[in-house]
């Protein structure tokens, strides 16, 4: 074991995967000599050379078009969308291309394309820059979407996307790059796709997110133990597939369910969570199901604003305390 | 170089009052980088310096009821179109007084009385909203222009080439406004722009009128641009406008620039476009010393009274949070 940054976690794994197959590159907005907008491949350019690390023009369609076309070819591209917000202008090429050209070829071409990008509130950088749109991606029949929230499960997870033949969001979170956690020396380590992890046991309620809001909704699992509340907390770390195994079984044993999620209620990732808990445990519920997430509004820059419109581990372990003690 | 016989319609004040607006947003940069540093500003924060020639000699030959689209690095257009310092700074520190009441942050400056239709954050998006406002100038028939800024990394975008041919087709009363700063970011446009030494010819694939202008030259900026309005203005169709210039810092604040050649940074220094004008108007025999002394401190005064208002002024209140998403109806979700 050895403790490392996100940011680190995630050079690793990309210089990992350079290093061992020749038709890994990576291709991006700044990626190259600046060293990426998160500083995630500095020295890329000095170590592999502008063959295997290159610096697109901004064109985002075409960073994500491109890599479609060399991953029908045979390579393994593995692109950057610098924050999932532009990955808006290369949508057409997530969701009618790099998603159905296998589907559509009658499973003749494979795309085997990791599309990472960086979601998440709470920078400071307003409305076009604040959004978390990977539950929208998830809704998409012929993607991957991973959410890796700690650096050992950007490690493990990206293991695993390099050995998927098929398109993968692969969602990093804004403010997580700074933040340390273990990571297992062992070579071979994996997180499997669409395993969720169970952070903490308890027995009292079931707190689901994914991304940074699994460590909010760990956080708050702490405050609520203070208190004799005892959380099971849920981190998805996979998107698309789902675990709602996992997620359903521990709402059978505590008969109480709390979504965290980033981006607004309306439309959001948790209201499928909720759907699939009603669906097969519908009969242990004590409490209605619950989520606490994103005010119905574009992200204010204004500070306290921002911060009033995004959950916390205090909004988490207020609505917790609601749905356990009915107050 | 323009010799003051050159600009007769300009008098003495009007030249005075290029060099303050040029020092105002000079100086107010400076003061939003030490802001910053403070933490009373977050997020992103892309200044202007090095560039102020072109806000400056472009905006002030619009009339006011001409429109003004701009992209995230828009303090500069946003002061030179009248914008007050206090609203600006306000906004950039996300208080309830600043000209988008705190909402839009830096990056999206927006004053409806000043037809100053924003400041926009997703690269290239605002050369189609361009095109929209021209379009709509067109269909009322009336003969306003709209002048859109965007940098040389926006020309990479597929927005650009969309926003270009649809004005070019439609004989739309736009300008297509280029700063061409050499970069996108921390890429050189030596390397993303294969047309980057030739950029107005872009143009040509739209059969659109083209040019290319000293952008650290207020004079030479304002004297195409008063040229381009007219034309554009009569009705001859849109323009396609490269200003040279350099980015004197780093991208962002957050960015220490090292990617850069010193010897180009030296090139651009010596260009700087303050100094540059601030030598002509001696030269031509126009302004002392005094001059500039007493608008250099009357720069200074604003920009304290700029920063104090910012500072002193309340958050935007709570409930602010849910104001402003829809025209005619509440916002859904509001807690109770
Ligand atoms: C669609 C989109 N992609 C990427 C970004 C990130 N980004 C912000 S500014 C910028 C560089 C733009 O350069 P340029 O257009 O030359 O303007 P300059 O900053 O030089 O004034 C990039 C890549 C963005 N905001 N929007
Ligand atoms: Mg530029």
């Amino acid at each position: 074991m050895s403790v490392i940054t996100y940011r680190d976690a995630v050079s690793s794994v990309l210089r990992e995967a350079l290093d061992e197959d020749e038709r890994v590159f990576l291709m991006g907005e700044d990626i190259g000599p600046y060293g990426g907008a998160f500083a995630v491949t500095k020295g890329f350019t000095e170590r592999y050379g502008k063959k295997r690390i290159k610096d697109s023009p901004l064109a985002e369609s075409v960073i994500v078009g491109a890599g479609v076309g060399a991953a029908m070819a045979g390579l393994r591209p593995v692109v950057e969308l610098m924050t999932i917000n532009f990955s808006l202008l290369a949508m057409d090429q997530i969701v009618n291309h790099a998603a159905k050209i296998r589907y559509m070829s009658g499973g003749q071409f494979s795309i085997p394309l990791i599309i990472r990008t960086v979601t998440g509130a709470g920078a400071s950088v307003g409305a076009t820059h604040s959004q978390s749109f990977e539950g929208m991606y998830a809704s998409i029949p012929g993607l991957t979407v991973v959410t890796p929230a700690t650096p050992s499960d950007v490690i493990g997870l990206f293991r695993s996307c390099r050995e998927l033949n098929d398109p993968v969001m692969f969602v990093e979170h804004i403010l997580l790059y700074g933040t340390r956690g273990d990571v297992p020396s062992v070579g071979d380590y994996r997180v499997p796709i669409g395993k969720a992890d169970v952070r903490r046991t308890g027995k009292d309620i079931t707190l689901c997110g994914y991304s940074r809001m699994a460590n909010v909704a760990e956080q708050a699992a702490g405050i609520l133990a203070q208190e004799g509340i005892e959380a099971d907390v849920i981190d998805l770390r996979t998107l698309r597939p789902l675990d709602s195994e996992t997620l359903v079984n521990s709402v059978k044993k505590t008969h109480r369910a709390l979504m965290v999620e980033e981006t607004t209620r309306i439309g959001g990732f948790a209201g499928e969570l909720v759907s699939q808990i009603q669906e097969d445990a519908f009969d242990y519920l004590d409490a209605p199901i619950a989520r606490v997430a994103g005010a119905e509004v574009p992200m204010p820059y204004s500070y306290p604003l921002e911060m009033a419109a995004i959950p916390s581990a205090d909004s988490v372990v207020a609505a917790a305390r609601k749905l356990v003690n009915g107050r | 170089m323009l010799k003051a016989a050159d600009v007769p319609d300009l008098t003495k004040d009007d030249l005075l009052g290029y060099y303050r607006q040029m020092k105002l947003i000079r100086e107010f940069e400076r003061e939003s980088e030490r802001q910053y540093t403070r933490g009373n500003i977050k997020g992103f924060l892309h200044v202007y310096n090095g560039e102020e020639a072109i806000a400056v000699g472009a905006i002030n030959t619009l009339r006011e009821d001409d429109y003004i689209v701009t992209h995230y690095r828009d303090h500069g257009q946003a002061l030179a179109r009248g914008m007050g310092s206090k609203e600006v700074m306000a906004e950039l520190m996300g208080k309830a007084t600043g000209c988008s009441n705190g909402k839009g942050g830096s990056m999206h400056l927006f004053s409806d009385e000043l037809n100053f239709m924003g400041g926009y954050a997703i690269v290239g998006g605002q050369l189609c909203i361009a095109a929209g406002i021209a379009l709509a100038v067109q269909y009322r028939g009336d003969d306003q222009v709209v002048l859109c800024f965007f940098g040389d990394g926006a020309v990479n975008e597929g927005e650009f080439h969309e926003a270009m041919n649809l004005a070019a087709i439609w004989n739309l009363p736009v300008i297509f406004f280029c700063e061409h700063n050499l970069y996108g970011m921390g890429a050189s446009s030596k390397e993303t722009l294969v047309m980057w030494d030739s950029l107005h010819e872009m143009a040509a694939a739209y059969g659109m009128d083209r040019y290319e202008v000293d952008g650290n030259d207020v004079l030479e900026v304002r004297d195409l641009m008063k040229k381009i309005n007219a034309d554009v203005r009569s009705g001859k169709g849109p323009a396609f406008v490269v200003a040279r210039t350099y980015r004197l810092r780093g991208h962002s604040v957050a960015d220490p620039a090292n990617y850069r050649p010193d010897d180009e940074v030296e090139y651009w220094e010596a260009q700087d476009p303050i100094p540059r004008f601030r030598d002509w108007l001696t030269d031509e025999g126009i302004a002392t010393i005094e001059d500039f002394d007493e608008i250099d401190s009357s720069v200074e005064v604003e920009i304290v009274a700029a920063a104090e208002f910012g500072e002193s002024s309340p958050w935007p209140a709570p409930e602010a949070l849910y104001d402003a998403v829809y025209t005619d109806r509440p916002t859904e979700g509001i807690p109770t």
